[in-house]
């Protein structure tokens, strides 16, 4: 079996390129180019070094000795949450400006939920001098000010979302549409594993730098490359992308992807996309959506922003439907409490996404020597409004 | 019996294309819509099955969308609203439609109600030209649709010949690198652009659409084409005017 992208652009069968005409060519100019400029050697010298430089990695891999005595086993925090702009979407970004620029692009637009993506190609958009225009829905600037302001230091124009739900979804509906209408001059940096082929690959890639650190950290500090389980949330899914990516063939490694139940997954308040999904079309790739019967896609729900998306990368639709990973989804309540929980027994403030995948401990027992990666993709400092407003600090 | 779409391609003159979101304004305005247009001497129509993410849509229609889901528009009532069209109506009807909606009805399926309606042709943006042409030309073909294929000003000549060679109507020529209705007017950038595929002599007629809302636009477009296709700016109309008074905008159009 085979866990990665095959050479047509598809996980099994998820995947491809579902996209109207228009963005043929933006499309397969990078189809064509992104293997080819991420294996040139002056790319890769000059990824790497801003990776250590600017970002910061390698990021920590460090032992939760308390979380671990608590559930009585050996927990791994993936400390991505220390990476520059404050989680992994960096490592994304990044590659993409190198990339961008190695098309000869000028302007860089992208789509945001929260923010997080918004401000990490914000900040690389400073780092290379290029004009950026992050799309974010109306709903999402009004409750997510703090990074809309940060977008704005950073000399991003931020712009509406307007139409339909006005959020997440809408926000890369609109990235589409300005790709389309500046076909030549642009290149658009989506966030996540989503999206035509071959963003779900590239975005991998440049996230696969978190698997290939965990291989050697954990051969310093265990004395072995394989963890025997690597977890980590999954809203689009790219810091799971990152973390399972060198690991997706070797069975010996269990996956673990943690979804959002929000309010709970029956409640019609969730974004358990593997639990409601159907397979469908959404931004351009086959894949788990959320949608009617009819086949119009739902607004779902998170109390956090990163994992309210309605569908999932094609990779993870894959890993789910060939049973490769195992997908368990938390609630609001349960995230919150495992969060608030890794504050107290280790000292870090954990983003809302990342305290989804805290959660598992309470649901699933581990044994006393099994060894559990766990990637922490974010800190809490975004989430601080949500963390006052729901413990009444 | 030859296709309703092929039939009339042959007419000697410019043909003139509506596109229309069914659901809106009301639910129930499928039928007069199309049957005003026919009566007002249009061409072809291209009833609109609207969804969630049009992306490669611009806000007039895109909000027209979102009002007939509003509205209880889906397949299903499409289809119930259609049953009984070809006892009133003679002209070439096709269902522009994202990928999304006919994948979830089946496929198979969605063409053989379309068969049964009398439904001539699918208008799909995002069902790509290689998927069709592995997974899906059999179905359609069996079931008498037409399925048109979009080019763009960046379409590459080998891609728009290949194109050519797996449609059996007519190609839709869009005008600029826009989403619809964002255009005003046409400059010499799109007049080459029309000029340079009617150079290639496909074996298919084209028939331009996007940024066409007037007379003077729909000239420009049909200068080198068969025909031209208008959405928005008809979507605009029956937003600011009463669906019966469809006879004044075509008009507007025509002369």
């Amino acid at each position: 079996m085979l866990y990665n992208i095959n050479e047509k652009g598809y996980y099994g069968e998820f995947g491809g390129a579902f996209i109207p005409e228009m963005l043929y060519p933006n499309v397969e100019e990078l189809r064509q180019n992104y293997l080819k400029v991420m294996a040139e050697p002056e790319f890769q010298k000059e990824f790497n070094q801003l990776l250590k430089n600017y970002v910061g990695r390698p990021s920590p891999l460090y032992f939760a000795k308390r979380l671990s005595a608590k559930y009585n086993t050996n927990i791994y925090l993936k400390r991505e949450d220390l990476n520059h702009t404050g989680a992994h979407k960096i490592n994304n970004t990044i590659g993409q400006i190198l990339m961008a620029q190695r098309l000869g692009k000028k302007r860089i637009i992208a789509e945001t939920g929260a923010g997080q993506h918004g401000v990490a190609t914000a900040t690389v958009c400073a780092l290379m001098g290029l004009e950026c225009i992050v799309y974010m829905g109306e709903i999402d600037i009004a409750r997510q000010a703090p990074n809309v302001a940060r977008m704005k230091m950073l000399g991003a124009t931020v712009v509406p979302a307007l139409s339909g739900s006005r959020t997440l979804k809408d926000a890369t509906n609109e990235a589409i549409r300005d790709w389309i209408n500046n076909p030549v001059d642009t290149h658009y940096i989506i966030g996540s594993v989503v999206g035509p082929h071959p963003y779900p690959d590239m975005v991998a890639r440049f996230q696969s730098v978190v698997s290939e650190e965990i291989q050697w950290q954990l051969k310093e500090q265990e004395g072995k490359t394989k963890p025997d389980y690597v977890v980590a949330c999954v809203g689009g899914g790219s810091n799971a992308a990152g973390a399972y990516y060198h690991f997706l063939d070797d069975t010996n490694v269990k996956l673990i992807a943690v979804e959002a139940a929000g309010l709970g997954v029956d409640s019609g308040e969730s974004a358990a996309t593997s639990a409601l999904g159907k397979e469908g079309i959404i931004h351009g790739s086959k894949t788990l959506l959320m949608q009617t019967n009819d086949g119009q896609i739902t607004e779902p729900y998170s109390i956090s922003a990163g994992l309210d998306y309605p569908g999932v990368g094609p990779m993870h639709a894959h890993l789910y439907k060939t049973g490769r990973a195992e997908f368990i989804s938390i609630t609001d309540d349960e995230a919150m409490k495992a969060g608030l929980e890794l504050c107290k027994l280790e000292g870090i403030i954990p983003a809302i996404e990342s305290s989804h995948a805290l959660a598992i401990f309470e649901q699933k027992k581990f044994k006393p020597n099994d060894v559990v990666v766990l990637s922490l993709s974010g800190r809490g400092d975004k989430d601080l409004g949500t963390y006052i407003n729901y413990f009444k600090l | 019996m030859m296709n309703r779409i092929n039939q009339k391609l042959q007419e000697d003159k410019k043909l003139l294309s509506i596109y229309f979101t069914a659901g809106y304004p009301e639910l129930d305005n499928t039928v007069t819509i199309i049957q005003n247009l026919e009566e007002s001497g249009v061409d072809m129509i291209e009833i609109g099955l609207p969804f969630s993410d049009p992306i490669a849509d611009g806000p007039t229609i895109q909000a027209s969308s979102t009002q007939a889901l509003k509205n209880g528009m889906t397949t299903d009532v499409l289809f119930k609203q259609l049953k009984d069209i070809r006892k009133s109506v003679n002209i070439p009807l096709i269902i522009m439609g994202y990928f999304n909606p006919i994948l979830q009805y089946g496929v198979e399926a969605f063409c053989k109600k379309c068969a049964e309606i009398g439904v001539d042709g699918l208008i799909i943006p995002d069902l790509p030209v290689d998927v069709y042409y592995e997974a899906y030309k059999t179905t359609f073909e069996k079931y008498g649709l037409i399925n048109v294929f979009l080019i763009t000003p960046q379409t590459s000549d080998k891609r728009i010949n290949f194109i050519d060679s797996i449609s059996n109507g007519f190609i839709y020529m869009v005008s600029s690198a826009s989403v619809t209705g964002s255009s005003s007017g046409f400059g010499d950038e799109q007049t080459q652009y029309f000029k340079r595929i009617a150079d290639m002599n496909l074996t298919n007629p084209q028939i331009v659409g996007f940024g066409i809302s007037d007379n003077k636009t729909f000239l420009q477009a049909t200068q080198f084409s068969k025909g031209a296709i208008i959405g928005s700016a008809f979507i605009k109309h029956l937003t600011n005017k009463a669906v019966n008074k469809i006879r004044s905008f075509v008009k507007s159009i025509r002369d």
